[in-house]
């Protein structure tokens, strides 16, 4: 790893001055995304020029609006559809989706179903905060059971979400998942993501003390990343326990959440083979119209 | 790769100079002469042969078409290819166009240039997928939330409908904004006989590209090199780092959601950047009008039995003429008040329970008698039937 720019330097180099402060409240774990995605860009030294963000509705969804790059704050749940188009438009692009889990697993789930199982070539991060933070505190589909929310306000009685798990069987070509307060591990793998052919997923747990924190008697962010220490497992943890523990520890480590790297492998992305197709048929043709004039 | 239109390579995937297709290939032939090279599209009757038509051409001349997963993510994808720098186009047809607004909308809050071809059927709902109708004749207008202006288009034959897809594109080029070519199933499935342009014979515009210092480029206010209230075009990956969002933004591009004069001044310029152009953008035919006492004012496929009850009246010495509106958003205005003036009695064949009627009404003038003459279920109109109006009327 090169040397570590210190925050004031990161955020002279690549953040737009007039826009803050933030709509982010205080605890929120959202600037730690922007933070772990600038170093990881500033690892690879990526041409900002040549880097798109795009992103849906909600608060995560407003992070590329702070970067000093271009940026598509789309619609609600929409924004790998619209990223797709750009990248299909100019493939040269590095393409990077902020999206949250209400925008991504929600409203946009289809759309993330078809963009990973076409491994479009983008970088989504997630921010999954549990919550529709911005209309004020909603039930999400990535929602622990028995959350309270606004719209659970006697309990959350429906599965949550697994996302990283529904990425890994479209056959996404990079899945991660890593709560924001494991400083190095995201910066890792947002960077293994931007390097990978095609779809690539990292998943971060954010969290929200205001609209999520406060109704699960976790308000405070210490409450929160303590909460994510204590449910959360490396996938090779989980693994070995699930391969040589007892019913009781495998009982245990069922119901938490794997953290780690759940799929790396090397494939092309659409448009690579897009581009196969395109040249095929033009050789196609030019041999056909050889010799003929019009 | 990017795109680059390559006018003799295009030639050669469409083939001969004159052939009998349909209207659904011909608005692919249009588009792609027209320079587009991205479609994303989702299947529905009667516009699947507009992306099957894409999906064949396209790669062969260097284009993409997807087909993505729904018409929300086909109306997305085409928004974000314009802005990576293509020109680029989706078809639906009337549940499809539904699921489109958000993002129609979006494109205008936006000021993206990109076409959507609706090859209209009936609703509500699902209604009659294999048969015409000019169901979102209001929807194209109206059909998405807040404020805006539409461009609207309406071919009556399988050669219009090649022709009006470039200008499509043109338009959308020119204003920065989704352009609608409103054809119909009856027009969509249609075969008839098209020549294609020669490249000398076509008119290509295209958007005018950002040119200025990058650190004094404004992004969304009037044009800063020219005397247009449509600003020029920051291509992403071209260096001018521009935020675009579908809230109400200044001039810079960013998010001004409460303040009352940023959104006055935004929306005022949208609408007026093309309403400014009424009288210019105003496309209508007129047959027959110079001494005619009764006028239909017709829009696409509706104007072919029209067409032919005023042959019929004509014949029986019936002084009737014809306004065919070749665009119908914006709506021209100038033409039918003037007409009104003309005329004792305007008929308006439609296929739908009446839509066009009411701004017909709208800016007739008061003494001229305005008659809806609907149609629904499918069916066009028979020329008797409309001459039946004619009868009644003189």
């Amino acid at each position: 790893m090169s040397d570590v720019m210190d925050a004031d330097k990161l955020r002279k180099k690549y953040l737009r001055d007039g826009m803050f402060p933030t709509i982010f409240c205080n605890g929120c774990g959202h600037g730690l995304g922007i933070d772990y995605t600038l170093r990881a860009i500033e690892e690879l030294q990526l041409d900002m020029d040549k880097v798109v963000f795009a992103s849906g509705i909600g608060c995560s969804s407003r992070i590329p609006g702070y970067i000093n790059a271009d940026g598509l704050h789309t619609a609600h749940g929409r924004a790998l559809a619209f990223a797709t188009g750009i990248k299909a438009a100019n493939p040269e692009l590095e393409i990077i989706v902020f999206t949250g889990d209400g925008d991504c697993a929600g409203i946009g789930g289809n759309h993330f179903i078809h963009a990973a199982r076409r491994n479009i070539d983008m970088t989504v991060i997630l921010l999954n905060n549990f919550i529709y933070g911005m209309t004020g505190g909603q039930l999400a589909p990535t929602a622990p059971m028995g959350s309270i929310s606004t719209t659970s306000p006697y309990g959350n009685i429906e599965q949550a979400f697994n996302i990283c798990e529904l990425a890994k069987a479209l056959g996404a070509a990079y899945v991660a998942r890593w709560p924001v307060s494991y400083p190095y591990q995201p910066i890792k793998s947002i960077k293994e993501g931007m390097q990978n052919r095609g779809f690539s997923l990292i998943e971060l747990m954010s969290p929200c003390p205001t609209a999520y924190g406060r109704r699960n008697k976790l308000s405070t962010i210490e409450d929160l990343w303590k909460w994510y220490e204590s449910n959360s497992i490396l996938i090779e943890e989980y693994e070995k326990v699930m391969r040589y523990g007892t019913e009781e520890e495998k009982e245990k480590v069922r119901g938490m959440l794997q953290i780690g790297v759940f799929q790396n492998v090397k494939k092309p992305g659409f448009f690579e083979e897009y581009e196969k197709l395109v040249q095929r048929m033009m050789k196609k043709d030019d041999e056909k119209f050889r010799g003929k004039t019009k | 790769m990017i795109y680059k239109r390559d006018p003799e390579r295009i030639r050669k995937v469409l083939g001969n100079k004159i052939q009998f297709i349909q209207g659904d290939m011909a608005v692919t032939y249009g588009a792609l002469l027209a320079g587009c090279s991205f479609f994303g599209g989702y299947p529905i009757t009667p516009a699947s042969e507009v992306a099957e038509g894409a999906a064949r051409l396209f790669p062969r001349a260097g284009g993409t078409f997807i087909q993505m997963e729904d018409e929300i993510g086909s109306m997305g994808a085409v928004i974000g290819a314009a802005w990576g720098g293509a020109k680029a186009m989706t078809a639906t047809s009337g549940p499809g166009f539904s699921l489109m607004m958000e993002n129609y909308g979006y494109a205008v809050m936006t000021e993206t240039p990109c076409v959507i071809c609706n090859v209209q059927r009936t609703g509500p709902s699902t209604g009659q997928p294999t048969l015409g109708a000019q169901g979102d004749m209001m929807q194209v207008r109206w059909g998405s939330h807040g404020d805006m202006e539409a461009i609207a288009l309406a071919p009556n034959t399988v050669q219009e409908s090649l022709d009006m897809s470039i200008e499509a594109f043109n338009l959308s080029e020119k204003y920065r904004h989704p352009v609608c070519l409103m054809t119909d199933g009856e027009i969509g499935h249609l075969r008839e006989k098209v020549v294609i342009p020669d490249e000398e014979d076509i008119r290509l515009v295209d958007r005018v590209p950002a040119t200025i210092e990058k650190d004094k480029f404004i992004p969304f206010s009037a044009s800063q090199t020219r005397d247009s209230k449509v600003p020029d075009f920051p291509t992403f990956g071209t260096g001018y780092r521009t935020y675009v969002t579908g809230l109400t933004h200044n001039k810079k591009g960013f998010p001004a959601t409460d303040k009352q004069k940023d959104h006055e001044e935004l929306i005022t310029r949208i609408v007026t950047k093309i309403s400014d152009h009424r009288e210019k953008l105003t496309m209508v035919e007129e047959t027959e009008l110079e001494d005619a006492e009764v006028a239909f004012v017709v829009y696409g496929a509706s104007a072919r039995p029209a067409e032919t009850a005023l042959a019929m009246a004509r014949e029986n010495g019936m002084k009737v003429g014809m306004l065919r509106m070749k665009m119908v958003w914006p709506f021209p205005i100038k033409k039918i008040n003037e007409l009104s003036k003309k005329v004792r009695t305007i008929i308006v064949p439609e296929m739908n329970l009446g839509q066009i009627v009411h701004p017909v009404r709208e800016f007739a003038s008061k003494d001229c008698d305005i008659v809806s003459a609907p149609k629904v279920g499918g069916e066009m109109h028979f020329p008797q039937e409309l001459y039946k109006y004619l009868e009644v009327e003189i």
